[in-house]
C-alpha cells in the first residue's frame, strides 16, 4: 500500500480558511462600529475567544490522556490531534488579549468583580477579592495559557522525535516513559486549570456573586465533547482527501463513543447542577437559572440540552452511526454548535440578562476562529509527517478493532 | 435436543487458530462452534457469526425502566397520593429524573444479563457438554459438526494440518440438561474415540 505521509493543503481549503478569518475579522470591526467598547462587544468576544482555546486544547488533554492510558489505537490519527493541539498558540495569545483588555479596561459589565465600589460595599464579594482581583486574573492566565502552551510543544516535538529513526525496544520503553512523565505533567496542569480555576475565573466570575462547584468539570466535559467531534472532522476531512490510510471505521467508531460517552457525562453533570440548585430552592442560587430556566433565554436553555443530550443520546446509541463516516460528520458539527450554544448561555445569561442579543455579529466571530482552526491546523499539519509511524503502539493501532 | 458427531481440534496458538477457521470455513466444513478462555477480539468475524441482537434488547429493557419510573412516580405524585414537597409542583420532573436513571440502568442491566443467560444456555444446574475441559484454560477448542457425509479421518487430517494440537471424535448432547458436573456421569454416553 502506497502511503500519503504528507498533506498539502488543498487551494479551496485555504480559500475558506482565510475568507472565514476575513469573515472573523470583518465581524470584529463591524461589532466594534456598532456596539463600541461595551459589554455585548465584549462578551461575544469572551464566550468565542474562550470557547474556541478549551475546545483546541482539549484536543492536546485527549492525546495526553491516552499517552497516560497507554492507549495505542489513537497513534493512526495522533498527528491530527497534535495539529489541532497546535491551535492552542494562537488562540491562546488571542484569548489573553482579549482577557486583559476585559480586565484592565476595567468592563465591569462582563467582569462584576471589577467595579470597586461595588466590591467595597459588598461583603461576598470582598470575601471572593483574594481570588477575584486584577493580579490574580493576570497571573494565572499568563500561566494557564503559557503552560499549556508549553507543555503542548514539548509533547509534540517529543511525537516527531522518532520520524526519521526508528526505535529499538530499550529506546521505545525509555521514549513511552518520558511521554508518559511530560504527558502527566501536562494532565496536572490541566486539572489545576481546566477541571478548576480556569473556568471559574474566567466564565463563572461574571456572575461573581453566584457559584457552582461543579462548574468546572461542567465547562470541562462540553469542551472535551467539542475536541473531540473537531478531532473527528478533521479526521474524516482527511479520509475524504486520500490520506489516513491506515484510519478506519474501527477508529471512528471508538471516537463516536468518546463524543457518546462524554456527552452523556456533560449531561450528568449539567444537571447534577442544576437539580441540586433548583431541588434546595436558595435564591442565591437560583437567580443564576432564572432568566435561563424561566427566562428570555429559555429557549437557549432547551436547545442546549436537545443538542447536547438528545441528539447524541438517540443518534450515537447505535453501532452503526458511530461507524458512519456521514452520521458522524453530521453529529460533530451539530455537537460542535451545540456547546457553542453552552457556553453563550454561561456568558451572555450572566452579562445581558434581560434579553439574548445572538445576531450575525456573533457568528461572525464563530467562524474567525473555525477560519484560524482551520489555517492553523492545515499549517501545521503539512509541515510534518501524517504518521507518527515509528511510535512503539504504532502497529497496535493499525490492527486496531472494537 | 439431539446427540450428534463432532471433530474436535484443539489449538493453543490464537494466530493459528485465525487462519485454521479461513480454512476450515473455506473448505466448507461446518464450525460448531469455537471455545476459549478468554474473548478474542474479531473471532466472530472470523467465524461469521451475526451480530448479536442482545443490546437491541437491552434498548427495550431500558425504555421499559425508563417508562415504568415516569409513569410509576408520576402517577402516585400526581394523582394517588399528591404531597407538597417543600411548595414544588406535584409533577416534579428534575426530581424524578434519577430515579428513572437508575430504574433504566436497573431493567436494561438485568433483562440483559437473562437475556444472555438464555441465549447462552446458562443457569445454576444447567450442565452442557465440554468439550475439552482445558478450554476454560489455555486451549481454543474448535468444534466441527460431522454431517453424514463428513469422513472422520479426513476431517481429523485437515485439522491436524491446519494447526490443531490435539484432535478426537467426540458424540455430545448439543443442548442442556440438569444435573451437577462433580456427581453425574452423562446419561448419554457413547463411546468416545481418540484418534492420535
Amino acid at each position: 500500500m502506497s502511503i500519503k505521509e504528507h498533506f498539502e493543503i488543498p487551494k479551496r481549503y485555504k480559500t475558506w480558511s482565510l475568507a472565514l478569518m476575513g469573515i472573523g475579522i470583518l465581524s470584529i470591526i463591524v461589532g466594534f462600529m456598532m456596539y463600541g467598547s461595551t459589554t455585548r462587544f465584549w462578551s461575544a468576544l469572551l464566550q468565542n475567544s474562550v470557547y474556541f482555546l478549551l475546545v483546541v486544547n482539549a484536543a492536546m488533554f485527549f492525546f495526553c490522556a491516552s499517552t497516560l492510558a497507554m492507549g495505542g489505537w489513537q497513534l493512526v490519527f495522533r498527528r491530527v490531534t497534535e495539529a489541532i493541539s497546535a491551535c492552542v498558540i494562537p488562540i491562546g495569545i488571542i484569548t489573553f488579549i482579549i482577557l486583559l483588555c476585559i480586565v484592565f479596561g476595567k468592563k465591569d459589565g462582563v467582569y462584576d468583580w471589577l467595579n470597586k465600589d461595588l466590591v467595597s460595599k459588598d461583603e461576598i464579594l470582598k470575601g471572593k477579592s483574594a481570588f477575584l482581583n486584577t493580579t490574580f486574573f493576570t497571573v494565572w492566565t499568563t500561566l494557564s495559557i503559557g503552560l499549556w502552551t508549553v507543555l503542548g510543544m514539548k509533547m509534540r516535538s517529543l511525537s516527531r522525535q522518532t520520524d526519521n529513526a526508528p526505535l529499538s525496544i530499550e529506546e521505545g520503553k525509555k521514549y513511552i516513559f518520558k511521554n508518559t512523565v511530560w504527558a502527566s505533567l501536562y494532565i496536572v496542569w490541566f486539572a489545576l486549570t481546566v477541571a478548576s480555576t480556569v473556568p471559574w475565573l474566567w466564565l463563572m466570575s461574571t456572575n461573581a456573586h453566584w457559584f457552582s462547584t461543579m462548574y468546572s468539570w461542567y465547562t470541562f466535559a462540553s469542551t472535551f465533547v467539542g475536541g473531540l467531534a473537531l478531532i473527528s472532522l478533521f479526521v474524516i476531512y482527511l479520509k475524504n482527501k486520500g490520506y489516513l490510510e491506515y484510519t478506519n471505521h474501527e477508529h471512528l467508531h471508538d471516537l463516536g463513543k468518546f463524543q457518546f460517552a462524554f456527552s452523556i457525562f456533560w449531561t450528568y453533570l449539567w444537571f447534577s447542577q442544576f437539580m441540586l440548585i433548583w431541588y434546595a430552592n436558595i435564591s442565591e442560587e437560583t437567580i443564576y437559572f432564572k432568566n435561563r430556566f424561566a427566562g428570555p433565554y429559555a429557549g437557549l436553555f432547551y436547545l442546549n440540552l436537545t443538542i447536547n443530550f438528545l441528539a447524541p443520546l438517540l443518534i450515537y446509541m447505535s453501532r452503526n452511526s458511530k461507524r458512519n463516516y456521514t452520521t458522524v460528520t453530521f453529529m460533530s458539527v451539530a455537537l460542535l454548535f451545540g456547546h457553542w450554544i453552552d457556553f453563550y448561555q454561561m456568558v451572555f445569561g450572566s452579562t445581558i440578562k434581560d434579553h439574548v442579543p445572538m445576531n450575525l455579529f456573533d457568528f461572525g466571530i464563530a467562524a474567525g476562529f473555525v477560519g484560524l482552526i482551520m489555517w492553523q491546523t492545515g499549517v501545521v499539519l503539512s509541515k510534518y509527517p501524517l504518521l507518527a509511524k515509528n511510535h512503539p503502539f504504532f502497529k497496535e493501532s493499525i490492527i486496531h478493532h472494537t | 435436543m439431539a446427540i450428534k458427531k463432532f471433530a474436535v481440534g484443539c489449538f493453543d496458538d490464537e494466530a493459528v487458530l485465525f487462519s485454521a477457521i479461513k480454512k476450515v470455513r473455506s473448505s466448507g466444513y461446518k464450525i460448531h462452534d469455537v471455545y476459549t478462555p478468554m474473548a478474542i477480539h474479531g473471532l466472530d468475524k472470523a467465524m461469521g457469526l451475526r451480530d448479536t441482537a442482545l443490546h437491541t434488547a437491552g434498548f427495550i429493557y431500558g425504555i421499559t425502566g425508563t417508562t415504568t419510573a415516569l409513569g410509576g412516580i408520576g402517577w402516585v405524585f400526581t394523582s394517588d397520593w399528591p404531597i407538597n414537597f417543600g411548595g414544588k409542583p406535584h409533577f416534579a420532573l428534575p426530581a424524578w429524573i434519577p430515579i428513572t436513571f437508575e430504574l433504566t440502568v436497573l431493567f436494561a442491566s438485568v433483562g440483559m444479563v437473562l437475556t444472555f443467560c438464555y441465549l447462552c444456555q446458562m443457569a445454576p444446574f444447567v450442565k452442557k457438554h465440554h468439550f475439552h475441559l482445558r478450554a476454560t484454560d489455555d486451549l481454543f477448542v474448535m468444534v466441527i459438526e460431522c454431517t453424514p457425509k463428513t469422513n472422520e479421518t479426513e476431517v481429523i487430517n485437515f485439522l491436524q494440518s491446519a494447526g490443531a494440537k490435539e484432535t478426537n471424535i467426540q458424540y455430545a448432547e448439543t443442548g442442556w440438561w440438569l444435573g451437577r458436573y462433580d456427581k453425574e456421569r452423562k446419561p448419554f454416553e457413547r463411546k468416545e474415540t481418540a484418534l492420535v
